[in-house]
């Protein structure tokens, strides 16, 4: 148990470092759902299943949709200003 | 401030940081020992004095109910705060209209496989029953109503990813959201003067426990836990939709 609870936060600070070093926002979402799911595994591992029942849709979905939203508001944002720009030109 | 200096700055306060963590790992307890002496108690008495076999529950909806009430008004306000600042401007109602009127103004299509949609939308019934089962049965498994709540609000936004914002809106725009999300919240406070009417403090388990195991068992922890699930779903489907509304109607002043 021991070793698996180690192994896991390992490959969480792992996950957490692959988020940040993802060049593209979109990609940089998924990395984010895994590392949630990862982390519900972690309070499962370390007996409280409370806690990762929530974290597993928390962190994997609900998160991830947020910074989606966002995300593709800001991209449609930029595309509209290019589109006037090139419209102005 | 060049490269140079960032770089021996971080090291410096990596260090110092480094220092402490490590003085502060080496004083802590050994791996899967539990120190303090409350938990071993409350898994003693708790299904004895409460028939309540999820002891996690049984503290979170009872023992510390009183501040479980404060954290989901925290939730509930937290939610209004959101409601307030998204709401619809002046003339939002008019330009509203307009966009139904010339619904190619945005597109709104699923750029997913047919694959991904058949399985997502075989989930959403799943993932409701399985929220209404945790919510139901906090007091007998791990779970209760924050986690139930959780999963049954995911279902519609895996809708939307599986679908389109159309579908996601049909389902969650409905204004009896709003009333379940006080109407969660407000049960959970009156179940707490329940008690008082009948001359115990605040927050007492006043109803008949039952039988350990079953699922009407556990008074009050039961009660408080599908309520919280009412809030929990209500709330979280609320905030992804003003969130999504927000963005679509933004998106068509922009382009309109």
């Amino acid at each position: 148990m021991m070793i698996l609870g180690i192994g896991l936060l390992a490959l969480i600070a792992v996950s957490a470092f692959a988020i940040v070093r993802t060049d593209d926002v979109t990609n940089q979402v998924i990395a984010l759902s895994f590392y949630g799911l990862l982390f519900a595994l972690m309070f499962f591992v370390f007996q409280s299943p409370d806690v990762a029942l929530s974290q597993v849709t928390v962190g994997a979905i609900a998160l991830p949709l947020m910074v989606m939203l966002a995300i593709t508001r800001m991209k449609h944002r930029e595309e509209l200003k290019r589109h006037k720009e090139e419209k102005g030109k | 401030m060049n490269r140079r200096f960032r770089l021996l700055l971080f090291f410096a306060s990596a260090l110092g940081v480094g220092a402490i963590y490590c003085a502060g790992a080496g004083n802590m307890p050994p791996w899967g020992v539990y120190r303090g002496p409350y938990g071993d108690v409350i898994v003693g008495l708790a299904v004895f004095e409460r028939h309540a076999t999820d002891t996690v529950n049984a503290i979170t909806y009872d023992y510390r109910g009183f501040d479980t009430l404060g954290e989901e008004f925290i939730l509930f306000s937290a939610v209004t705060g959101v409601m307030l600042l998204l709401r619809p401007q002046k003339g939002g109602k008019k330009e509203k209209e307009e966009s139904q009127e010339n619904p190619a103004s945005f597109r709104d299509s699923a750029a997913l496989s047919e694959a991904v949609q058949v399985f997502t939308t075989a989930l959403f019934g799943f993932s409701v029953l399985f929220g209404i089962y945790i919510a139901t049965h906090g007091q007998l498994t791990p779970g209760g109503g924050f986690q139930g709540g959780v999963i049954i609000a995911a279902a519609p936004m895996l809708l939307y990813i599986a679908e389109n914002t159309e579908a996601f809106t049909r389902i969650v725009s409905h204004p009896i959201v709003e009333f379940f999300e006080g109407f969660g919240a407000a049960l959970y406070a009156i179940v707490g003067f329940v008690a008082l009417l009948i001359g115990a403090p605040f927050l007492t388990n006043v109803i008949p426990l039952g039988k350990t195991g079953d699922v009407f068992s556990s008074g009050t922890i039961a009660v408080i836990s599908t309520c919280v699930g009412v809030e929990v779903t209500a709330a979280f489907i609320l905030v992804t939709y003003e969130y999504l509304r927000e963005i679509l109607e933004r998106e068509k002043k922009e382009e309109g």
